[in-house]
């Protein structure tokens, strides 16, 4: 029987052999990622153990982006743990405020994974990187704790659902509404303990943001992974930002993708060419309709940024869209890049100016807002429309708030209208 | 181990924002996230607890954010054990791993009401509940997980290798 993407990958990383799913795995890591606030939790375990040594500084990876730049005494306390740790342990990827982005944004941009690399982070939205073709996912502080000093972590090997995805996708509808249709259909637990694999003729054509998207979400399914199978859109992604590994990299996982006779848990297929963009209802992400069904919908605040959806095509959207028009009276529209360089880019293309004349704030990267640090909290009653990932009750501020998921396109014509618009009603 | 306490019962798909909201989130001090143990549901549960009380609830217990914060407020509360129908994976992995003690029982979260006294004997297997007179069977874990859990948590098993 052939092998899953999944099992393909974790079998690289094991000495086991013969690795299936449903296998517990001692698992050698590539990369180890945490932030701002799993880090300093890792950090005080790390400092229970008696052995105190990274098993490789240059495998280690440490972003303050959550709470920064920093919002109050305690979150500064926090990144400065984390910055002398990094100093002291000669961890070369820390990333200063005004060089950082957010985790997920920054580490593709910067090269940082490759196709079969196995990552691990302390944040759920680790599986970001499965659109790159690597297993990639979100463990707890000690795991990375652990991580640090054995070089290895825990695993059972997930099963595997296909998504197969067949049409062609209307304007204004990207990665994020196939997420977001996709987990509306499974549910938030649909996909739990497994790795989610998308394929199908509509993903072969994806660019890697909208597959960065999709991937990102595997998560808010309950996923383990989001997996795409790597193709000609993959590898001119690594040759961009890696090209010294490149070449190593593609001899080794040329094809990397699912053998046609894997075993699959589930497949489901959908043909998208009638699909329309998706906004996502209080208070679960798959609470999901078309946006012509959502009417009447008074918005307070607009985010478009996160993890999700802060990278240069999302910025583009909302800059076509936004061109010489106004943000409603009653909106607070604040736009955040993923990144340093995707700042610098939307400056460069004189879309920052769009934003700034719109009546927008256009802030520097960080996850601020997506998880009511800081940087756009909402108070009591208020509503927001945000181009994140999740909206469970709170998550945004206040408890009595409210948080709708949405594409960037979606979240730029709502901040024009005051309410939760189709993209077609301001262009 | 025994563990004897109320229960408090809570849905499906409690999330780690509401376990311990992410404005908490800037220590790494168990007793101060254990005095916002479910804020994001309900700001006065920890002043209505008792020490080795348990957590029952339905599917997906500790989904969203992989904040292992969400474990360590729920143990740092005082509370011994929850049981659920099921668990997210990163919260399961993150119980496992910080031992504290988590239970998939799909029939017995169903059928505990709110101030039942439940008794646990992790390990003979067994749950009972006092109130109701019933008993249910505690299925072990997959051999991997149970040393982990034996050993009192993921460092401490590290540091016996």
């Amino acid at each position: 029987m052939g092998k899953t993407m999944a099992e393909k990958i974790l079998q690289a990383h094991t000495t086991q052999k013969d690795v299936k799913a449903g296998d517990f795995i001692w698992a050698k890591v590539d990369l180890m990622l945490g932030n701002d606030i799993t880090a300093p939790l890792a950090i005080r375990q790390y400092e229970k153990l008696k052995k105190k040594k990274l098993v490789d500084p240059n495998k280690v990876v440490l972003v303050p982006d959550h709470f920064t730049p920093n919002k109050d005494i305690k979150s500064a306390q926090q990144c400065k743990l984390l910055r002398e740790f990094a100093k002291s342990h000669k961890i070369r990827h820390y990333y200063e405020v005004g060089r950082v982005g957010i985790e997920h944004a920054l580490l593709p941009e910067l090269g940082l994974v490759c196709p079969g690399d196995l990552v691990i982070g302390a944040d759920s939205h680790t599986c970001t990187y499965g659109a790159l073709g690597a297993f990639a996912t979100g463990v707890g502080s000690t795991d990375l704790a652990v991580a640090w000093i054995t070089g290895h972590v825990w695993l059972k090997v997930p099963e595997t659902m296909r998504f197969v995805y067949h049409g062609t996708l209307q304007k204004w509808v990207s990665g994020k509404d196939l997420i977001l249709y996709t987990i509306g259909d499974i549910g938030v637990d649909g996909a739990l303990y497994k790795a989610m694999e998308f394929t199908g003729e509509v993903i072969d054509k994806l660019p890697m943001d909208g597959r960065l998207t999709m991937a990102n979400m595997a998560i808010e399914a309950g996923g383990k992974a989001g997996l795409f199978p790597v193709d000609k859109i993959t590898w001119n992604y690594i040759k961009k930002v890696n090209p010294k590994r490149y070449p190593r990299s593609y001899r080794k996982w040329k094809d990397l993708r699912s053998d046609e006779d894997a075993q699959f848990v589930d497949v489901r297929e959908y043909d998208v060419s009638k699909w329309e963009p998706a906004v996502a209802l209080p208070h679960l992400p798959s609470n999901v309709r078309p946006v012509s069904r959502v009417k009447n919908v008074r918005i307070d605040q607009v985010v478009i940024g996160s993890c999700t959806n802060g990278r240069l095509s999302d910025l583009q959207v909302a800059a076509e869209i936004l061109r010489g028009k106004k943000v409603h009276p009653d909106v607070r529209l604040i736009i955040i890049p993923g990144t340093q360089q995707v700042y610098l880019e939307a400056v460069r293309r004189k879309w920052a100016e769009i934003f700034v004349k719109a009546g927008a704030v256009f802030s520097t990267p960080t996850c601020g807002p997506c998880l009511g640090g800081h940087m756009g909290v909402l108070a009591d009653g208020e509503r927001c429309l945000a181009t994140t990932n999740r909206n469970f009750v709170g998550r945004m501020g206040s408890l009595k708030s409210e948080v709708y998921l949405s594409n960037p396109a979606v979240a730029a014509a709502s901040a024009i209208k005051g309410k939760i618009v189709h993209p077609d009603e301001v262009m | 181990m025994k563990i004897r306490g109320k229960a408090w019962k809570f849905g499906n798909d409690i999330n780690t924002d509401e376990i311990i909201p992410a404005r908490f989130l800037n220590t790494t001090d168990p007793k101060e996230l254990g005095s916002h143990c479910m804020a994001g549901i309900d700001e006065e549960f920890v002043k209505r607890i008792k020490k080795g009380d348990i957590i029952v609830a339905g599917k997906n217990f500790g989904c969203g954010s992989s904040r292992e914060h969400a474990p360590v407020a729920i143990k740092g509360a005082g509370i011994s054990c929850v049981i659920a129908e099921s668990f997210a994976r990163i919260f399961f992995r993150n119980a496992i791993n910080i031992g504290l003690p988590i239970i998939e029982l799909p029939s017995a979260s169903k059928e505990i009401e709110e101030g039942d006294l439940l008794e646990i004997d992790l390990d003979r297997g067994v749950l009972k509940n006092v109130t109701r007179k019933k008993e249910y069977q505690i299925s072990k874990f997959p051999g991997f997980m149970q040393e982990i859990i034996n050993a009192g948590g993921l460092l401490e098993w590290v540091m016996k290798r």
